[in-house]
């Protein structure tokens, strides 16, 4: 569904991913891991078109769309978008935020009002809060809009920048199970960054590793637990102590 | 001799660069500019640079042409001092001080918080979210903008020019005991279409200053709140520097022959 080649992103003089190689099958949920600063966002970024890799190439659905420095005429793959904070529309109200898609292809108000509704309550949100602003909710509930504004959409590909950052454990097992619940829903293909390794097990069927630009390891919620690679160790069990500085 | 010469060569660069950087942005604007608009998105810039600006512009203009009038009475020769302070006020407000004054409030009213709006949105991966709901970040936040700013900063000027004229008059009238009916009067016959279609015309292009301003800093921001901060600092103080620039070339074009 998704494959990258020898992907390389620098930043002025800094070298912010390094030849990476991923392949995600279709319909399945993978997860990157790694700690702050690796590239996990970059990588996710270059994917979407919102930073232009340096070399390399992104291929998704047999479609190449990234090659010799330049993207190419998208093809009508849709894909959502879970970003970090939420990334919510501030001046928009929730029902706006969330049907902002339909709202922008021409689609009447009744129709946009009564799929937002349609959308929340798939994430467990009632319609009480439809016409308030995002700053009036809490991070939990701004987190759920943007997950029902990021399915809104029917994407054959979604994206989730650390879901369950800053959110309470119950909240962020909450989204942790909507999110398996939704992309099995929409039947979509799921990659996932988080540093929660808790997430992670939760949501993954495949697991990568990404250390200094580069993937070092990959395998699945079982193998990551029985694997001898330091970096993994390390990374999982949060040691202070080891290769990774 | 080295550092000075480095030095130098630092700033031609960064200035190159910016100027590449923001002509660049620019190119992408006038594309954006064949793509379909958002009306509503205009209609709500409209009423936020025009309609909400009136209270400061009208206040600004107001004292302006009290203060002109006093200056002229005081400073010049009082005698035939009701014909020359009429008209002197008229000119001065319709020609320079309405359009540059409502120019650099509006500057910093607007210009700041368009460079805040779009900077926070930036920097919270709004614009982000944006273009990945499909929706092309500078034909839905910038070119409204853009628009409205170019549309609605004559209309305040119009109403600058007939408050700063009356903060004359008023003066005139009630500290300077000239004629409420012969003042006016003199301003009528004085003052020339030129005179205003000049001032109009340069803050229309006053607007495109300010709005530009206001969202290529915040368009560029980041680095969190201290990064919208010193965009907005940078919108305010890059339009205001602008608009006094780009006034003196538009009054040598317009007068000098």
């Amino acid at each position: 569904m998704i494959k990258i080649e020898n992907l390389h992103k620098y930043f002025e003089n800094k070298k912010v991913l390094n030849g990476v190689n991923l392949d995600i099958e279709e319909g399945t949920s993978s997860v990157i891991i790694g700690g702050s600063g690796t590239g996990k966002s970059v990588l996710i970024k270059c994917i979407l078109g919102l930073l232009t890799p340096d070399e390399g190439k992104i291929s998704i659905k047999n479609n190449l769309i990234f090659e010799n420095g330049k993207f190419k005429k998208s093809s009508k793959i849709k894909i959502g978008m879970l970003f970090q904070g939420g990334a919510l529309f501030d001046s928009l109200r929730i029902w706006q935020n969330v049907s902002f898609y339909n709202i922008q292809n021409g689609k009447n108000k009744k129709f946009c009002f009564e799929d937002a509704i349609l959308n929340l309550e798939k994430v467990g949100l009632n319609k009480d809060v439809i016409n308030l602003y995002p700053s009036e909710l809490s991070g939990g509930m701004q987190k759920r809009v943007a997950l029902a504004r990021a399915i809104s959409i029917k994407p054959d590909i979604i994206f989730f920048d650390e879901p369950t950052t800053g959110l309470d454990p119950i909240s962020a097992d909450v989204i942790n199970k909507l999110i398996i619940e939704k992309v099995r829903d929409i039947g979509a293909t799921s990659l996932t960054i988080t540093h929660d390794m808790s997430s992670a097990r939760t949501i993954s069927d495949s697991i990568h590793m990404l250390h200094k630009g580069e993937i070092i390891w990959e395998g699945n919620r079982d193998t990551i637990e029985s694997t001898d690679n330091p970096f993994v160790v390390q990374f999982i069990n949060g040691l202070s102590e080891g290769p990774i500085n | 001799m080295i550092t000075i010469t480095r030095n130098i060569g630092k700033v031609v660069i960064l200035f190159l660069n910016n100027t590449g950087h923001f002509f660049i942005f620019f190119t992408k604007i006038l594309r954006s500019f064949f793509k379909p608009w958002y009306f509503k998105n205009i209609i709500n810039q409209m009423t936020f640079i025009g309609y909400f600006s009136l209270p400061v512009v009208s206040l600004t203009s107001f004292f302006t042409g009290g203060a002109l009038a006093l200056q002229i009475y005081y400073g010049g020769n009082q005698f035939n001092s009701e014909t020359i302070v009429s008209s002197i006020v008229a000119l001065g407000i319709t020609r320079e001080l309405g359009p540059v004054l409502g120019g650099i409030v509006v500057a910093g009213r607007v210009s700041s918080a368009i460079a805040a709006e779009l900077g926070t949105m930036k920097v919270t991966e709004q614009i982000d979210a944006l273009k990945t709901l499909s929706a092309d970040p500078i034909s839905y936040l910038i070119v409204p903008r853009i628009i409205s700013g170019i549309i609605m900063l004559p209309i305040l000027i119009i109403f600058a020019d007939i408050i700063g004229i009356m903060g004359g008059w008023f003066i005139g009238t009630q500290s300077l005991g000239f004629n409420g009916s012969v003042y006016i009067q003199n301003t009528i016959d004085f003052l020339e279409v030129s005179d205003i279609s000049s001032g109009l015309i340069k803050a229309s292009f006053f607007g495109f200053i300010i709005t530009i301003m206001g969202c290529y800093q915040g368009f560029n921001s980041s680095g969190g709140a201290q990064g919208v901060g010193k965009a907005t600092t940078n919108a305010v103080v890059s339009a205001s520097v602008l608009i006094l620039a780009s006034n003196y070339i538009m009054t040598n074009l317009f007068f000098a022959s």
